[in-house]
This record gives C-alpha cells, structure tokens and sequence, in this order.
C-alpha cells in the first residue's frame, strides 16, 4: 500500500476505534457511578420498591413508577404507530402505482426528522387540548396525548421497514396467493404479512427502543410526576425525563440524589440492550428464512 | 367432444412488444395439451391467459377472445377470483406458503370462507390422495410446507390447486426444478389428473411433452406455428420450423 492510502485507512481504523472506545467509556461511568448508587440503596429495594421519590425528605428508590412511565408511553406510541405504520406499508407495497410510493416515502420520513421538541408542544398545546374535549378526566400533562405524538413520530420508522419487509417477500408467494383467486386484501393479510412477520417485528421493536429512548416529548407532555399507574390520563414521568430534570437541577454533584440518575440510566441501557437483541435475533432468522 | 377453452385471433402485448401473434387454439375437455417451444417464444403468457394472472403485470395489452366454456373471461362482470377458483395454477418453482402443509390444501377454501371443520378434513386428504402425497404427510399435517422436498412441495401445490374443484389446471413447466424421480411421480399424476380437469402444461422437455400430453401446440416467436396430436407432431410435423425444433436443430 502506498503511503496517503495507508493513512486513511488508519484514520478510518482510529474512527471505528473511537466510537468503540466512547462506548465503553459511557458504560464504565454509568456502571462505576452505579456501582456506588447500589451500595447505598439495596438493588431489591431499587426493583420492587414502588415510589420514587429521590428528592423528598421520605426518600424511596423504586424505579418501577419510572420503567411503568415508559412502557406505558412507549405502548401508547406503538398501539397507533403499528396498525398505521402497517398500513401504509401495505397500501405502498400492494396497491400504490410504484412511482408514488416512491415520491411518498421521503415525505413520510419528513415525519421522523420533525424536531421532538415541536412533538413535544404539539401534544401539550394542540393533542391534549383535542382529547379533552371526547376524555373529560384528562389532565394537562397525560400520557395518552405524548405517547400519541410519539407513535406519529415512529410511524415512519414501522411502515418503512415493514414495507421493505413486505417488498422481500418472494414475488412467486404473491403469484400463489393471486392464482388461487385471492383478492390483493386477503394476499396482503394471510400470505405477505406472516411471511414478512420477522421484517415487521424487528421494525416494532426498533420503534419501541426509539420510544423508551424518547425524552423531550414526554418531558414537556406527559408531566414530571413519578406514577406508578396504567391510566394513560395522568401525568406520570419516564425514566429518561427523570434524567433529564436531575440533570438540570441544582442537585449537588456526588450526592446520592445525583447517582440515581447513573442507576436510572443503567435501567434504560438494560432495557434498550435487550430490545436490539431480541430485533438482532429476528433479523438472523429472518435472513435464514430467504437463503 | 367438448370444447372446453378457445383462443380467437389472440394478440398480447407487454408496453410495446408484440409477444403473442395473433393465436388461435381450441382445447378439448379432459385432454392434456403441452406448449412447447424456445425460451422466450410466449408460452407461459399465453398460459396465463386462462386464468388472467398476466393483468398484474404493468404494460399488459391484449386483444382477442379467451372463452372458457364458450364464456369470454375477459368481461367486465366477470370476478377474476371466480375465474381462478375455476382455473387453477401450478407454477415452476414451487411456492407453498410459509404454512403447514394442512393450511396450504385449504387455504383456497378458506379466503372463500369456508370454515367447516369436516369438509376442510375431508378436502385436505381427497386433495393430497389425488396428488398422491397423503401417505407420505398424512401424520404431519401440521409441519411447516418449507420442511417438504421439492418434489413433495410441487405435489402439495398441486394439491391446493385442486382443493377448490377447478376444471382447468395450468401448469408452467411443474417438473423443471426437480429432480427425475420426482418429476415421473408428477408425470403420473397429470395422466391421472386427465380424467377430471383440462390440462395444459408447459414444457421445455420434449421426451416428458411426448409422455404427458395428447396434443401439443408449438410456439415460436409468439407464433402458435402448429397444434396438432402430440404424435403426429413428434413423428410427422407440417411445418419446417416444428421439425427443426424437435430435432433439436434451435432452442
Ligand atoms: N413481465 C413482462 N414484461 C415485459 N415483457 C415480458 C414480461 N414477461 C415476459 N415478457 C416477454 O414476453 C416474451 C414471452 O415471454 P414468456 O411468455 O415468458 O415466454 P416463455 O414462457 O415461452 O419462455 C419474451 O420476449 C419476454 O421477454
Ligand atoms: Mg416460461
């Protein structure tokens, strides 16, 4: 190799070392900050407990009020985004004249590229306001009305893989299906859609760590209020809410207050790290499937 | 003797192509004709006039007359998915779907809505019978299809192209993707399935052309240049181009 060539790859190899290396140094912060967390606080108080209320005089860690903020939210999203998101996949596989499905799918990726801060106000001062007037109980700050903005925002990230999905089921599986004489609806459903089931499950879950990952919708929609509840009308916070106030407020650093943020964190890295896994497990079989 | 399909003054079209000349073929009830002919000469679209499945391609154009029954099936009040009920497919490779092998028999049945325990039971063993698959999958029919052979595969979608009692059964080269004794077992079957449906196969193969069928009609260039009893056409073809084919001297 010559001399400039060999650079590069060098600067390459250093790049790919780096992003390696920022990984490693962000788990080792939150497990060494945790580490010390957990020596204050028992990790069976930290998983059963079911208050947490780090900043009051009664302190209580239990982080079960915050994982149930963030399912619910995060269950809310899918619960619109999949049957939508499915949809329009469908509809842009089997039924739109192929030059329009490729003018629309930019445009519904639009959707995901909307700042969640815009999100955030769109739920709180324009969705809430709407579902008040059919929910009477529903307070200000809910997590129906975030999750719902939430699932707008995930919309594109389901219909676009489910559609490619969709798209690398075998033509000759669709020809089986029509041959028989079954219309384009019941192809869809009965043939493409459980042949695609892996493709699609994979993109439900990748949608679900973006919206156990998503902060500044809930933060500014859903209320800050630790809840340990199913209701989606109240206010309730998520975990990476709960972050984001301690790390804006004036808690000392190197207090215990300030550490159950590195022990909320590492509840969320758990959660999201289980969810690639299980996409990164369909993904594999779903490439068998086809080989 | 019946005249079960008819092909008048036929021509396809894909955008600007010409792929099917001016075709017309009379089918008897209850014979096998095979199409034969080079790649690429149009047989598995003219196939696939019969049961319409070339409409799902953008840029189709036909003109002409396709009548089943003395019925032309390409009017407008006609559902095609009554027409493919009527009119069953197997294709080249096989494609069950991603299902047990129970399933893939019924499910022509069951996008028709029939739900009846019994007659699905039923349906499943008459169909694998006549696709002479029964005693090899009767005690697993719930296995996934994809676990078949490929000539069991083929077999089970010849059973679920019967399972909605059509009276024509099209079949696009079914044998080329397996293997010899897999591909006698499918040759068997067609003979036996004579009785029951009109068939019409395609074939690249002359010798299984000459085993399976009664008459055989060959294209060439989207021309049909001749149909005529499969052994006057194998022994004694009227024009030049049909005795250059199966003499080998193209395709
Ligand atoms: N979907 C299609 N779009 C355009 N042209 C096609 C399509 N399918 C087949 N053709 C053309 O039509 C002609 C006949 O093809 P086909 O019916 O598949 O022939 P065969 O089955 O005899 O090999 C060929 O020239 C082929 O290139
Ligand atoms: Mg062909």
């Amino acid at each position: 190799m010559r001399i400039p060539e060999r650079l590069i790859v060098g600067v390459l190899g250093a790049c790919a070392g780096l992003t390696i290396l920022i990984t490693l140094g962000i788990l080792y912060t939150l497990a060494s900050e945790a580490v010390v967390f957990f020596s204050e606080v028992p990790i069976t108080d930290f998983l059963t407990d079911t208050q947490w209320t780090p900043l009051f005089t009664e302190k209580h860690f239990g982080i079960l009020p915050l994982l149930a903020g963030t399912l619910l939210t995060s269950f809310i999203a899918i619960f619109f985004a999949l049957p939508i998101g499915l949809t329009i996949a469908i509809y842009l596989n089997e039924y739109a004249p192929r030059s329009f499905a490729f003018s629309i799918k930019p445009i519904l990726e639009i959707l995901a590229a909307v700042p969640t801060v815009v999100y955030g106000y769109f739920a709180l001062t324009v969705v809430t306001p709407f579902l008040q007037g059919f929910i009477p109980g529903l307070a200000g700050f809910n997590a129906l009305g975030a999750g719902f903005v939430m699932g707008i925002m995930i919309i594109p990230l389901i219909s676009s893989l489910s559609q490619d999905a969709l798209y690398a089921v075998p033509k000759s599986l669709r020809e089986a299906s029509y041959g028989m004489g079954a219309t384009r609806l019941q192809t869809a459903f009965q043939v493409l859609v459980p042949a695609a089931s892996s493709g699609i499950t994979v993109s439900v879950i990748l949608a679900i760590s973006r919206a156990v990952g998503e902060t500044m919708i809930v933060a500014i929609a859903a209320g800050m209020q630790p809840n340990l509840t199913a209701d989606p009308t109240v206010p309730i916070q998520t975990i990476t809410t709960f972050i984001v106030q301690i790390s804006m407020g004036d808690v000392p650093h190197g207090s215990l207050e300030y550490r159950t943020i590195f022990a909320a964190g590492i509840s969320l890295f758990v959660l999201t790290f289980i969810l690639n896994n299980i996409s990164f497990w369909f993904k594999k079989r779903y490439r068998m499937k086809y080989e | 003797m019946h005249k079960k399909l008819e092909a008048r003054n036929v021509n396809v079209f894909y955008d600007q192509t010409h792929v099917i000349k001016d075709v017309n073929l009379a089918v008897e009830q209850h014979s096998v004709t095979a199409f034969i002919g080079p790649s690429g000469c149009g047989k598995s679209t003219f196939l696939r006039l019969y049961n319409r499945m070339n409409d799902l391609i953008e840029g189709f154009r036909k003109e002409g007359e396709i009548l089943i029954d003395g019925r032309d099936i390409y009017q407008r009040d006609l559902r095609v998915e009554d027409l493919r009920k009527k009119v069953g497919m197997v294709f080249q490779k096989p494609n069950p779907f991603p299902k047990s092998i129970y399933e893939n028999v019924i499910y022509g049945l069951k996008i028709r809505g029939v739900n009846n325990k019994n007659l699905l039971d039923e349906t499943v063993e008459r169909c694998l019978r006549q696709a002479a698959l029964w005693d090899e999958v009767k005690d697993n029919l719930r296995k996934s299809a994809l676990a078949l052979s490929g000539g069991q595969q083929q077999r089970l979608c010849i059973a679920r192209a019967i399972a909605t009692e059509p009276s024509v059964l099209l079949m696009d080269e079914p044998a080329s993707a397996l293997d010899p004794i897999s591909t006698s077992k499918v040759e068997e079957l067609i003979y036996e399935l004579k009785s029951q449906f009109t068939i019409i196969i395609v074939t690249h193969n002359m010798q299984q052309a000459g085993r399976v069928s009664d008459k055989t009609a060959f294209f060439y260039l989207g021309e049909l240049v001749e149909c005529d009893s499969t052994k006057k056409i194998f022994t004694n073809p009227t024009d030049s181009r049909t005795q250059d084919y199966i003499t080998g001297r193209f395709g």
